[in-house]
């Protein structure tokens, strides 16, 4: 019976005389979290603030809706530029999804499936290729689709060339992505959906694809920057012409690749300025867009 | 009449044998309960008859399992599947509307007129007993519902396809007691359409719904084996195996 509040006095003395300094870790830490994001923030805030700042002034109707005329000064706008911009994205986007997004579904819902050594085998391949490709540094892409499209095929510097290459770099984007959005649907509405005797296809059609669709769209919007924001495979793929495409076949420059252009064979550092102004502001508005998209699917599937 | 009957029925995991010879005869019309501790194979039974263990890569089966005298393993799944609906532990409506959660099963089946489904969407309702709490807001998420609610659509979505049995694993363990029990009045009401296999591991559960008791218990190889199997009165107030008693009298498991 001694022994009993021998025992508490000791278990209630330790916490109080530890609790001092984990109060102060805790400061600590909340602290230096804090200027960690602070110092985020403020980053991000330099970089964007600097290049509005410079390319703001220079912006107006005429710069938007003109073309650029080139030239060691140059000269013009970006109409141009927008425009092929705008085609390249819907053309890899239109590429790269449709097969990015099945091969997710295969990887996430038939590869475990099978059966056979030899096929298992090969999907754990075709998985550490997908790793490995979001990994490769872009111009690898850019050299691939300037030596088969460009060269081999004969599309030259064309939209083409670009779409299929820039294609290839945001697959491996779109498939983690959407593979990822399509893992993370719970087991339990695939088997509910088999339960009532609806067959597999229709179980991803209609019930897991549904769910992850959120996940997936947010995989097609990192591409879209990075279609937008990408110059080197385009540096080899897409040439660097002033005018705006008039088919597939011919060349262009995306706003991205304007602004290389403009820096390192012009003069005119304050239009690069202003086209990099035109591209952040393109950026968040893309990025705010898609952010309401997929909010309101997902708010309308959880009602 | 006889719904379902297996005979030395046996599933393999790889090399384990999770089920062994399980042979019984599950009455048409009426509640059967499969009851048995944790890890007796009572879900992997129940989830025999509309071939859910097809999912599980290296499952395999031995003996024959009947529905109405056909054997399961010789019809299309997905057919099968349409026969025999099947209610969750965790109540699972996708993230749709209330009505699409009810109509997807006839779809899937290939009916798509709307004033069909509307019919069959506020019968399937009506007979799980939600009808009146969603009708005026038929196009709003079934997220939106409380557990017990989401339970019953479940249970609507998986008459509106007509099956003749309806297998239910734990429906109500998930829920609150209020829920519960309208759960176990709707399966009451149900039997008279259809036949009911429910897996709980609530005995009260089984004494108060079920018409028969399966009584499941796992062999030194932890394989599970069907101990005895009868109306559930005498099951509960006269075992005829010492297992049983044991069982339901507390002493174990």
């Amino acid at each position: 019976m001694n022994s009993i509040p021998i025992a508490r006095t000791a278990m209630r003395a330790q916490p109080r005389s530890n609790l001092r300094s984990r109060r102060v870790g805790q400061a600590v830490a909340f602290a230096l979290l804090w200027l960690a994001g602070l110092s985020a923030v403020v980053a991000l805030l330099a970089v964007s603030g600097y290049i509005i700042s410079r390319g703001l002034p220079l912006i107006d109707r005429d710069f938007l809706l003109t073309r650029p005329r080139g030239g060691l000064g140059g000269e013009g706008g970006i109409s141009t530029t927008i425009v092929t911009t705008l085609y390249l994205v819907l053309l890899t986007i239109g590429v790269a999804t449709p097969l990015g997004v099945g091969a997710a579904i295969y990887l996430a819902e038939y590869a475990g499936e099978t059966e056979s050594g030899f096929l298992s085998r090969l999907v754990g391949l075709a998985r550490l290729g997908v790793e490995t490709l979001a990994g490769v540094p872009s111009i690898i892409f850019g050299l691939f689709g300037f030596a088969l499209f460009v060269s081999a095929l004969h599309f030259g510097f064309s939209l083409l060339s670009a779409g299929l290459a820039g294609a290839c770099l945001i697959l491996p984007v779109i498939i983690r992505a959407s593979e990822e959005a399509l893992l993370a649907v719970p087991r339990s509405y695939r088997e509910g959906s088999l339960a009532l005797g609806a067959t597999k296809w229709q179980t991803t059609w209609q019930v897991v694809l549904p769910a992850a669709a959120p996940g997936i769209i947010t995989g097609i919007v990192l591409s879209v920057g990075r279609v937008v924001s990408e110059t080197a495979v385009f540096y080899v793929t897409l040439g660097g012409s002033l005018r705006a495409p008039s088919s597939l076949l011919s060349g262009g420059r995306t706003m991205a690749l304007h602004v290389y252009y403009l820096a390192m064979e012009t003069r005119a550092f304050d239009k690069a300025m202003a086209t990099g102004a035109v591209l952040i502001v393109t950026m968040v508005l893309i990025n705010a867009v898609i952010n309401l998209l997929s909010r309101r699917l997902s708010a309308g599937m959880r009602g | 009449m006889i719904r379902i009957e297996t005979i030395d029925y046996s599933l393999f995991y790889r090399d384990f044998r999770a089920l062994r010879q399980v042979t019984i005869q599950i009455p048409a019309n009426q509640i059967t309960a499969i009851i048995g501790p944790s890890g007796c194979g009572k879900s992997t039974f129940l989830r025999t008859f509309n071939r859910m263990n097809d999912l599980i890569p290296g499952v395999r089966t031995e003996g024959r399992v009947l529905l109405d005298g056909q054997d399961i393993f010789q019809m299309d799944p997905v057919e099968l599947r349409r026969k025999v609906g099947m209610v969750f532990q965790k109540p699972n409506p996708f993230p749709k509307s209330i009505f699409d959660n009810v109509a997807y099963g006839p779809r899937a089946h290939g009916l798509h007129d709307h004033a069909r489904l509307a019919e069959i969407v506020e019968r399937s309702l009506r007979d799980a007993a939600l009808w009146d709490e969603v009708k005026d807001d038929l196009g709003k998420s079934a997220l939106a519902l409380s557990g017990g609610q989401q339970q019953r659509l479940c249970i609507a979505r998986a008459l509106a396809v007509q099956p003749e049995v309806i297998l239910m694993d734990e429906p109500a363990s998930a829920l609150d007691p209020i829920a519960t029990l309208r759960i176990e009045e709707l399966i009451q009401v149900l039997k008279e359409k259809y036949t009911i296999v429910i897996v709980t591991h609530n005995m009260q559960q089984a004494a108060r719904v079920s018409d028969s008791t399966a009584f499941f218990m796992m062999d030194e190889q932890r394989a599970g084996y069907l101990v005895e199997f009868g109306p559930t009165r005498q099951l509960f107030t006269n075992p005829q195996h010492k297992q049983t008693e044991d069982y339901i009298t507390g002493r174990f498991g």
